[in-house]
């Protein structure tokens, strides 16, 4: 019994149990968040290979693509892909990158691994509701799965699912996989609320002694942002779907023109969650880039409350942007103009946040492990992103380049870097602490350049096929004779693109030799100030032997009056300084 | 015993805002909430200022029945901060009583809406029968699924309330008086937007 309990004056026990309690149906949020990172990186392979047949289609229509002769028809024929199968294609791509990768990543893997961590708890506030949230998220990714194999094909309309097309299953001709879809999609929704739910409510009340709002490392502030932000803007695309599922099931006319319903409702309610969905994933991404910088240029952050201050003027003004979607939708031109002037304006707060960042480098002693390599390269990659976000925010510029491929370059710059650089970035920091050892450096400085030189060759040249005018969505560019002479850009594209893919195995190699035969890390491998650091790695079972004491802000590095350059957030007193 | 002792101890030293957890995720839940019945009541409104002919199909509700549905679910929450009430003053017999209204009065107000559901249904308006009721059906579905979820956790309040096995967690009552409130707020949006127009 005794063993059980622990011991009191440490305040902590460690409760023995068995295989499937600790590892399976775990309530602890390390073992929730690494569930989380499996299924993410599960569902970024099947992701990956969506895009490699897409590319390969694009590329060299109508034609095999090589080792893909293994999926069986009705899918493919021999390795081609049917139209049909493409836009199954372009829909899953966008649902599982978005939904399946995105989100668990950024916010479940991070969010449920660092914020107890962070703020000095030993769990999240409600840790059955946790485990409850990963296993809805495990149903929902079966039952995604399943809806690939149902007679009539799996969803596709788009990822984002515009009626009438999908309002009907005669439109489409695709009726389970579409109904499967929205489960599926509203399944994960719920999980990530209770996910958002579990976040706030931990942060606001389970933080150690001295742990102030003002004392929190800034991806806190962001992760609790983007929960506040998912939770309000979630609730009109719940009210959506289920609209549009009983459009399909039980017939009602919500989206169906001749029933009186209206298809254009469906974009406003998509959009309305659908943008904000952007600053979701982006702030979690942007939260780490802010851990990792001020640690491997040895200065504090610059700016820390103005960055808070933009975190959350952009989370408002977020839920303000979404008709930027619909410029050429038969919006209202009256309501064109506020939307382009509000889409413009938010790039103010994160334009603050970017500035800050490089602030933070400014004279700093910089270092360049593959973490700040990665984290580096979110902010350049980013950069390009949100700046050609300002062309398609503005709505007489939109108009031409509306569903081209100037749109697509602009998202996967935005997201791209955001998930993967983002993602990256902070698995290669918080490795040594999830696992306890290092990963392998020269790998991941390999992995980083292919990943930055490919990515730009992947998705740079999509800006001037879009300026050319190719379309979004389009199964075979060689149909139009005013694409055919920017097919060259296409094949140099999927070239590319294959290249990126093939080039992730070096991180699937160094993850899993370094899980295993990586040099033993020890508890604070990169000397940061943040609580997570304080413990051993990987924490213990409640995560603290004794829960800190927090007696200053996350960032003191380089202070001029302590011998070291760094100060834990838990440590008492400066130390004397040598002379 | 040394482990509750325990987590005393870590809970006065914890910085937090003083509102219990549960409340605060309760509060939390609820606004999502608000968001998912402000999409739909959203987009009710939308629709209903675009399109004419509307007051024709509207006339076919019962404004008696819903008036009547209308009463059952505010006494319901009287009776719900009873037995609130009841719980702060430790009265377990009150506190059954008064969970057990709660009870029965949704459950009428559910009764009554399959009522009005089959009337409608043998009147041949369907979901399908228009854009009207289809954001009839929607929103009221909606909101009898929730007052559905909520009679079902006054039920499991109200076994353990029998079973005196409440006793620790005599706040879940409080708890679940939120969640009842929220639903019988939106219900009093939904009256007069369906029914009155």
């Amino acid at each position: 019994m005794s063993n059980i309990l622990g011991d009191v004056t440490q305040g902590t026990y460690h409760e023995e149990k068995g295989f499937w309690r600790t590892y399976v149906f775990s309530t602890d949020h390390k073992v929730i968040a690494k569930q989380y990172l499996a299924l993410s990186l599960f569902w970024a392979v099947l992701g990956g290979f969506a895009a490699y047949l897409i590319r390969w289609q694009l590329a060299y229509p109508e034609t095999a693509a090589p080792g893909a002769s293994w999926i069986p028809e009705p899918f493919m024929y021999e390795g081609v892909v049917p139209p049909e199968f493409y836009n199954v294609l372009i829909t899953m791509h966008g649902t599982i990158m978005v939904f399946f990768v995105a989100m668990p990543l950024l916010l479940a893997v991070f969010g449920n691994y660092l914020i107890p961590l962070m703020i000095g708890a030993r769990d999240m506030a409600f840790p059955r509701l946790n485990m409850l949230s990963v296993w809805v998220f495990t149903l929902a990714s079966l039952v995604l799965l399943i809806s690939l194999f149902v007679p009539g094909g799996a969803a596709s309309a788009g990822w984002t699912g515009y009626p009438p097309l999908s309002a009907k299953a005669i439109y489409t001709g695709v009726n389970w996989g579409m109904n499967l879809w929205i489960v599926a999609i509203a399944l994960e929704f719920a999980a990530f609320l209770m996910g958002g739910i579990n976040f706030l409510t931990t942060t606001l009340n389970m933080r150690a002694p001295g742990m102030t709002l003002f004392r929190l490392p800034l991806i806190v502030w962001m992760q609790i942002t983007a929960g506040v932000v998912f939770m309000l803007s979630v609730g009109p695309l719940i009210a959506g779907a289920v609209m549009l599922l009983l459009d399909r099931v039980i017939g009602t006319t919500f989206y169906v023109p001749e029933g009186g319903g209206q298809p254009l409702l469906w974009q406003h309610l998509f959009w309305f969650f659908g943008h904000p969905e952007v600053y979701v994933i982006l702030l979690p991404a942007l939260g780490i880039i802010l851990e990792i910088l001020p640690v491997f240029s040895r200065k504090p952050i610059f700016g820390y409350r103005p960055i808070i201050y933009s975190t959350i003027v952009a989370g408002i003004l977020s839920f303000i942007v979404w008709a930027h979607h619909q410029y050429v939708s038969g919006i209202d031109p009256r309501l064109a103009m506020p939307f382009s002037i509000t889409t413009i304006l938010i790039s103010v707060p994160f334009a603050l946040i970017v500035f800050a960042l490089i602030a933070t480098l400014w004279k700093g002693s910089i270092s360049f492990p593959t973490p700040m390599l990665f984290a580096l390269g979110t902010l350049g990659v980013f950069l390009i992103g949100g700046l050609t976000g300002i062309f398609v925010g503005s709505a007489p510029v939109d108009i031409y380049f509306h569903d081209t491929y100037f749109v697509v370059a602009h998202f996967h710059y935005t997201l791209f870097s955001a998930v993967f650089f983002g993602g990256f970035a902070g698995l290669y920091f918080w490795f040594p602490k999830m696992f306890g050892r290092m990963m392998n450096e020269t790998l991941g400085k390999i992995h980083f350049v292919l990943t930055f030189i490919l990515f730009n060759t992947t998705f740079f040249p999509m800006f001037f096929l879009g300026i050319g005018g190719m379309m979004r969505r389009i199964a075979n560019p060689m149909q139009y004779e005013f694409l055919q002479p920017l097919q060259p850009i296409n094949v140099f594209i999927t070239g590319s693109a294959i290249l990126l893919l093939i080039s992730q195995g070096i991180f699937a190699i160094n993850f899993f030799w370094s899980l295993f035969r990586g040099r033993i890390a020890g508890p604070n491998p990169w000397q940061a100030n943040t609580l997570e650091w304080s413990t051993s790695s990987p924490p213990p079972h409640e995560n603290f032997h004794k829960i800190p004491t927090v007696y200053r802000g996350p960032y003191e590095y380089s202070l001029p009056e302590t011998a070291e350059d760094w100060l834990p957030q838990n440590q008492p007193e400066l130390e004397e300084v040598k002379k | 015993m040394k482990d509750a002792l325990n987590m005393k101890i870590e809970s006065m030293t914890l910085t937090g805002t003083g509102i219990p957890s549960g409340k605060a995720g309760v509060w939390c839940f609820l606004a999502s909430e608000i968001t998912v019945f402000g999409g739909l009541i959203g987009s009710y409104l939308v629709v209903r200022l675009g399109s004419g002919g509307w007051p024709e199909a509207a006339a076919h509700l019962s404004f008696s029945l819903a008036l009547f549905n209308t009463l059952v679910l505010l006494t319901s929450s009287m009776t719900m901060v009873l037995a609130f009430d009841a719980v702060e003053k430790g009265d377990s017999k009150k506190l059954r009583t008064f969970l057990f209204l709660t009870i029965l009065l949704g459950l009428v107000f559910l009764g009554v809406k399959a009522f009005e559901y089959a009337g409608k249904l043998a009147h041949g308006f369907t979901p399908g029968t228009g854009v009207f009721w289809s954001f009839y059906y929607g929103m009221t579905g909606l909101h009898a699924l929730h007052v559905l979820a909520g009679v079902i956790v006054n039920i499991i309040l109200f076994m353990e309330a029998l079973g005196n096995a409440l006793k620790p967690n005599e706040h879940r009552v409080e708890l679940a008086g939120l969640y009842w409130h929220f639903v019988d707020i939106v219900w009093i949006f939904l009256f007069p937007l369906l029914y009155l127009t």
